[in-house]
């Protein structure tokens, strides 16, 4: 290929083609009848900036802000070191599955079965043979899980042709009832002193499962930014008709993207086996909706093709730290659940003003 | 049938011109429709004919143009003002809900109500009595709607419309969901309503049918009227085909060089996918170009499509440099050196949200990536290159590509089957939508690719285009290839005759029968 490619893609230095010239676009007609519905209106600045990936985030740095000028005018202990710690701690659980699931919403897909998943993997990764086998083992068991079960959501998907949503809904109800038929609905307890181990272990001050996070966020930022992979999980979520038509193997893509769903969710099993020294069928109930609103808040579009995972990170931080300052101020839970549904909404609201000063042509 | 025209025409428009961003939908459109006649319009897919039904219908707002309704200069500004003054819009895809009833569907928006409580007993009267003037007064107004058959939907649908006492409906292809038998009970329906003076715009891409229920017909190409008020009964088929596909400019075409084509490249053989075409055998070879000449419908597509490996054949072979590949399988057709340019370069050729150099980039993507880590530099100069030299106007490959007009559109898309280094390229209605300055350069370009040892196969409606650029056109009719000749041997009377030779043919025997 790299001969034709020499043959055709080189460009002649001689006679380029110069036709006469038209006014550009003067003359254009197409069949756009059943694409543009409305002219495109006049961007405002603000609407640009929100347009953009960076100022979507630069929003949620300002909520952020705001979130934390709250917190130190209503808790002193807010703005402490261990406070800050216990954050960023909180969040990395939440934090990892939140990678994956942006990497399948920007595929143009949905991950509904990340919570679950990981709750199966940390139930199959501490039974009692497991543990037997060392921590090595269990860690591998975890990814293993998690991954096996992103490649079944991948595989239904891709050549079994079902909707995400069915499909992922449907692990999440199977791995829940995996998960309490090996655990015999009971917490396991994690005696592998490595694994319990891991959410007590602080380097430099701050705790091994910051650093988890962080390098979950890292790769996933390298991988969707500066790869291949990435790059054709933009064009499959942006338009999967013509990445298929590009070339583009949109099926294997697609169960690669629910796999790499799934081993976050093995990642972030390992992860709550160690913090909670059990593996159990309850966990990460509901995890799944914390981690999409995150991607959502986070700017990335629910029809995929268009996101940034800074984004989803930040909608996590912005979360949890609403969590603490709930915390911090013992007000009740209820009150802070009402909360995140407002700020949802509200990002979503901007989320869709910015899309539509930028609307298709 | 009663051809009686009032002397004032119910609606007159003028020079409706329609701009979407980057695309000039309508361009100077004028019709005229009389009370109590049936008005034809047709065209090809893209000539403009939905867009100006969507502006009738008060979905789109004219940005120029002149519309004048029963006398008085109005303009619709919304759905609801259309339906207020009359005219109706029956879609091709029926804008019913499947789970409400007939006659909720015919009262739908317009529900007799009592201080708010609905009267489902006045509804059902109404769709009773208004099923009956159709002649289907077997449909029971309380039946689900998704019950009933495709028919009996648009019957509901035309319910609606003269329960909203309308003075004109428009009919978006009425026939392409009905069989004969219930095409036959459309007309009859049709020419009641006219009877009565309602006027109906109906679309149809069957002339034969225009022949029998129209009165008068209205041309559309490219977003302009090219041809008003023809005659519906007796204007020739080959006038009103060669109004809607021929050459409404004349192009140039580049020259075409002497140099004999080398050796074999793409061999097809009798390919087949059930339902659409059968039996499709033709050989390209380098630095030649084949031409696929057919009416809409005829196949063409589909053909390049499951060369392509878009579609999975059903039976047959496609071989590149005599390799065969595998069928349904679009990885291994760009692996083995093809291309394509599909007819949809919206929906089915480029990502509109994405900068241009990774419209360009995406197949050759590994080309420039280590480990699969992407460089990013490489990448755009490489197709910021590629974009320069086929003059992507603006020069600048890190613009979203849906601010790029129809032409540099397309040329993006050859851009990145010229960075991949295509063998074969496969071209779909390359110039639909593009202007006419950027035309000559795509044509150029075709030249060019071919001179240097590209196979390329070319599909399009416009005959002249076939003509002009390809070295052979095979004629597609119906599924199958029907006439292969070098085009030196063919002209445009020719081919036309070919495309439609059915149609010219029965034709020929009802004016024998009358």
């Amino acid at each position: 290929m790299s001969d034709e490619g020499a043959r055709t893609g080189t460009a002649p230095a001689a006679a380029p083609v110069t036709p006469e010239r038209q006014p550009p676009a003067a003359d254009e007609r197409s069949r756009v009848e059943q694409a543009a519905r409305t002219a495109e209106p006049a961007r405002s600045p603000l609407g640009r900036l929100l347009d953009s990936g960076a100022g979507r985030n630069l929003g949620l740095v300002a909520v952020l802000a705001l979130l934390c000028v709250v917190g130190i005018v209503t808790a002193d202990t807010f703005l402490t070191t261990s406070n800050l710690l216990t954050i960023l701690t909180s969040a990395s659980i939440i934090g990892v599955l939140t990678v994956g699931v942006t990497f399948v919403i920007i595929g143009g897909g949905i991950d509904l079965s990340v919570g679950k998943v990981m709750a199966l993997a940390s139930v199959w990764a501490t039974t009692v043979a497991t543990q037997s086998y060392g921590p090595l083992i269990m860690v591998l068991c975890a990814l293993a899980v998690g991954t096996g079960a992103g490649l079944v959501n991948g595989l239904l998907i891709a050549y079994g042709r079902i909707v995400p949503f069915i499909v992922t809904l449907a692990m999440l109800i199977t791995a829940q009832g995996l998960a309490e038929r090996i655990s015999g609905r009971r917490s396991q307890i994690v005696t592998d002193p490595v694994i319990a181990g891991i959410a007590n272990t602080r380097v430099l001050g701050i705790p091994l499962l910051v650093y988890i996070f962080a390098a979950v966020v890292a790769v996933g930022w390298v991988v969707l930014n500066r790869t291949t992979f990435g790059r054709r999980t933009f064009a499959i979520g942006g338009n999967s008709e013509a990445a298929r038509l590009a070339g583009v193997d949109v099926r294997r893509h697609t169960v690669l993207l629910y796999a790499v769903s799934g081993l976050c969710a093995g990642i972030a099993a390992i992860m709550i086996a160690s913090l909670t020294t059990t593996g159990s069928s309850t966990h990460g109930t509901l995890y799944e909706l914390d981690a999409i609103a995150a991607v959502i808040i986070g700017g990335t579009l629910l029809s995929g093709g268009r996101g940034t995972l800074i984004g989803s990170i930040l909608g996590v931080l912005v979360f949890t730290t609403i969590t603490n300052l709930f915390v911090l101020n013992n007000l009740a839970t209820e009150v802070q659940n009402i909360a995140k549904g407002v700020i949802i909404v509200v990002a979503v609201l901007i989320q869709a003003r910015a899309q539509r000063s930028s609307a298709a042509g | 049938m009663t051809a009686t025209m009032a002397e004032e025409p119910l609606l007159t428009m003028r020079g409706i011109v329609k701009q979407f961003p980057g695309v000039r939908a309508l361009d100077g459109v004028d019709l005229d429709v009389a009370a109590g006649e049936v008005h034809c319009l047709l065209g090809q897919n893209g000539a403009g004919k939905s867009t100006l039904i969507k502006v009738l219908a008060g979905a789109h707002r004219p940005d120029s143009g002149e519309i004048v309704w029963a006398g008085e200069p109005a303009s619709f500004g919304s759905p609801h003002a259309a339906d207020a003054a009359g005219i109706a819009t029956i879609y091709q895809e029926l804008d019913l809900v499947p789970g409400l009833s007939v006659a909720e569907n015919v009262v739908l928006g317009h529900e007799p109500a009592r201080l708010g409580f609905t009267r489902p007993r006045d509804a059902e009267n109404v769709a009773r009595a208004l099923l009956r003037r159709l002649g289907h007064p077997e449909i029971p107004p309380g039946r689900e709607l998704g019950r009933l058959s495709a028919a009996g939907q648009q019957m509901v649908s035309m319910a609606r419309a003269l329960a909203r006492d309308a003075r004109l409906i428009v009919m978006d292809e009425p026939s392409a969901v009905l069989d004969p038998e219930e095409v036959r009970n459309l007309f009859r329906v049709i020419r009641e309503l006219t009877a009565d003076g309602v006027a109906v715009v109906y679309i149809s891409h069957r002339l034969e049918e225009i022949r029998e229920i129209g009165d008068r017909v209205t041309v559309l190409k490219d977003g302009r009227t090219v041809a008003r008020n023809l005659p519906a009964r007796t204007t020739p088929t080959a006038d009103v085909i060669r109004l809607m596909t021929g050459r409404t400019i004349e192009y140039v075409f580049p020259e075409r060089p002497a140099t004999p084509p080398g050796e074999v490249v793409l061999e097809v053989e009798g390919l087949a996918r059930s339902g659409e075409f059968a039996d499709v055998s033709f050989t390209v070879r380098a630095g030649e170009v084949v031409g696929l000449a057919g009416l809409v419908g005829s196949g063409r597509s589909e053909i390049i499509e499951t060369v392509y490996g878009a579609r999975k054949a059903t039976a047959g072979s496609v071989r590149v440099r005599g390799k065969a590949l595998r069928a349904g399988s679009v990885p291994a057709a760009v692996r083995a050196g093809m291309g394509l340019a599909p007819e949809e370069r919206k929906s089915q050729g480029l990502l509109m949200a994405e900068p241009v150099y990774r419209n360009v980039s995406l197949p050759a993507l590994a080309r420039f990536a280590r480990f699969g880590f992407l460089g990013r530099d490489a990448e755009l100069g490489a197709a910021g290159a590629i974009t320069a030299q086929l003059d992507v106007r603006p020069p600048d490959a890190t613009r979203p590509v849906r601010t790029l007009s129809g032409g540099n559109q397309q040329k993006v898309v050859l851009a990145r089957w010229l960075l991949q280094g295509c063998s074969v390229l496969l071209l779909d209605e390359p110039t639909r939508g593009v202007d006419v300055g950027a035309r000559s350069e795509i044509y150029a370009l075709i030249r060019r690719l071919s001179t240097e040892g590209a196979a390329i196969v070319l599909v399009s409606s416009e005959v002249p285009e076939v003509l002009g650029l390809a070295d052979r056109v095979l004629v597609v009719r119906e599924g199958r290839v029907v006439h292969e000749a070098p085009s030196a041997e063919l002209d445009e009377g020719r081919v036309l005759d070919l495309v439609m030779e059915a149609l010219v043919q029965s034709e020929k025997e009802s004016a024998g029968h009358e």
